[in-house]
């Protein structure tokens, strides 16, 4: 198509100057975005409060939307179950009949634990809840791997709280608003989680890779194996992730560095537990005054 | 809000604000994609904000002014994740290259006009994967298939555009 010359509009000097200032002011703006660029690549938590009051807006919309969908895409599976119901509940009784052992045993085995604890009078953290919410939506154009979640500081959700699913790890609040918050998912790129193998308590990093999987890398100085399969748990260190939680399931053999699966696949089926921080942060340290001048107030 | 009618060639353009934020509100409806109820656990959306914008700078010169990116990459910035300050920058710069285009080719068509469009949505999505994640992770595969479903969405966006325009568009 021809295009229309919009560059110069006619003999009009003033109509020439109006199309000159608005390249000037593109250009202006094109050097001012880039230097919010440079901002936001050296500290990317920079203009959350304008991203949170957009998601306060879009977070509602996400969850009427997700809201339909599962109305929707609960229909066939109901049709199937309730077909399925008399051959799922055989199956189901005889599990519970199978596993009624297993259940005592872990009975006696967790009371003999809790008495042991209590005689050797250990100090026992226990992660707190804080509140449950659905991640609503996530960046899905974007190579970092945010979700938003639909609690936010009204409901206690702060930075630095782990945020959990079903199965294990999601990820960890990056910053909150009033009614929504931002998660670092485990596969982006950022995210590193301290784990350890449940098998012999190897410790290790489970780092993001942003194609959805994770890489588990030994921390150890000893060479380490891995093998298909091995599960690995947070490790409690850092303080920030309670211990014991399904982080990642390696799915190859290697050395050192391997691929892992995460545990959980997050979706906006499924609800997020938020919890508080394991060991929340120490309050800052006084600044040391060794000398206390007479004028100040404050020790 | 249209007359059912279709518009001749030689009626008057119907003047309303409607026709004139129509690109704009596309571009920023295009934007909101990323509220659709999903995680991710890979980037598989295309920037749909972009694909709108070029669309309509390469359909219709006039739809869109030349410093409009500016507040539109600032909107998309906020709603697709990516770093701030990409959306504002890239999206000025895509619209300076097309300037500089049209310079030099003064008849585009649409094989043309695909090719741009392609070039500034992997300029958009490479530059966004350069600042936003460390150079060593492992999305460079997932973005190839980023920017190729992208590359062919860019018909759809732009017949999309097209249909929008249809009632604005001066004959």
């Amino acid at each position: 198509m021809a295009p229309s010359n919009n560059r110069r509009p006619g003999f009009s000097r003033r109509a020439q100057y109006g199309v000159f200032a608005t390249y000037v002011f593109a250009v202006a703006g094109t050097l001012v975005g880039a230097i919010l660029l440079a901002l936001s690549y050296f500290d990317p938590n920079t203009f959350g409060a304008a991203r949170t009051a957009i998601a306060e807006v879009s977070a509602p919309v996400s969850s009427v939307l997700a809201f339909v969908g599962r109305s929707v895409g609960s229909v066939p599976t109901g049709l199937s179950s309730y077909i399925a119901v008399h051959d799922q509940n055989a199956v189901l009784r005889k599990q519970i009949a199978d596993e009624r052992a297993i259940t005592m045993r872990a009975r006696a085995i967790n009371y003999e634990n809790r008495r042991l604890k209590g005689l050797l009078a250990l100090r026992e953290r226990v992660g707190v809840p804080v509140t449950t919410a659905r991640l609503v939506s996530s960046t899905a154009a974007s190579t970092r791997r945010f979700a938003t979640l639909n609690a936010g500081a009204w409901q206690g959700v702060e930075h630095g709280q782990p945020v959990l699913g079903p199965e294990g790890l999601i990820g960890q609040v990056l910053e909150s608003g009033p009614n929504t918050a931002r998660v670092l998912l485990l596969t982006d790129p950022e995210s590193s989680v301290p784990v350890r193998r449940t098998r012999d308590g190897l410790p290790a990093l489970a780092q993001g890779r942003g194609d959805g999987l994770v890489d588990i890398r030994s921390v150890s100085n000893a060479a380490a194996t891995f093998a298909p399969g091995e599960v690995f748990v947070t490790s409690g260190a850092g303080g920030i992730y309670p211990p014991n939680i399904p982080v990642a399931r390696v799915l190859r053999h290697g050395r050192d560095i391997v691929l892992a699966e995460t545990a959980v696949r997050p979706s906006t089926l499924d609800f997020a537990l938020v919890q508080r921080a394991y060991l929340p942060a120490l309050a800052p340290a006084p600044t040391p005054t060794p000398v206390p001048t007479p004028k100040a107030k404050k020790p | 809000m249209r007359s059912p009618r279709r518009r001749g060639p030689f009626d008057e353009t119907p003047d309303s604000s409607v026709g004139r934020l129509l690109p704009a509100l596309s571009v920023m409806v295009g934007s909101c994609v990323t509220i659709w109820p999903t995680i991710a656990s890979f980037p598989f959306l295309p920037p749909v904000g972009l694909l709108m914008l070029l669309a309509w700078r390469l359909n219709r010169r006039e739809a869109i002014p030349v410093w409009a990116p500016l507040a539109l990459g600032l909107f998309d910035d906020l709603v697709s994740g990516q770093p701030f300050g990409l959306g504002i920058t890239t999206w000025t710069l895509c619209f300076f290259m097309i300037d500089l285009i049209d310079e030099r080719l003064v008849f585009r068509d649409f094989w043309q006009n695909w090719l741009i469009a392609a070039g500034g949505t992997a300029f958009y999505l490479i530059c966004g994967r350069l600042v936003a994640v460390p150079f060593g992770t492992h999305v460079d595969t997932v973005l190839l298939l980023q920017v190729t479903t992208s590359v062919l969405l860019f018909p759809v966006i732009s017949l999309l555009c097209a249909w929008l325009d249809r009632d604005y568009e001066p004959a």
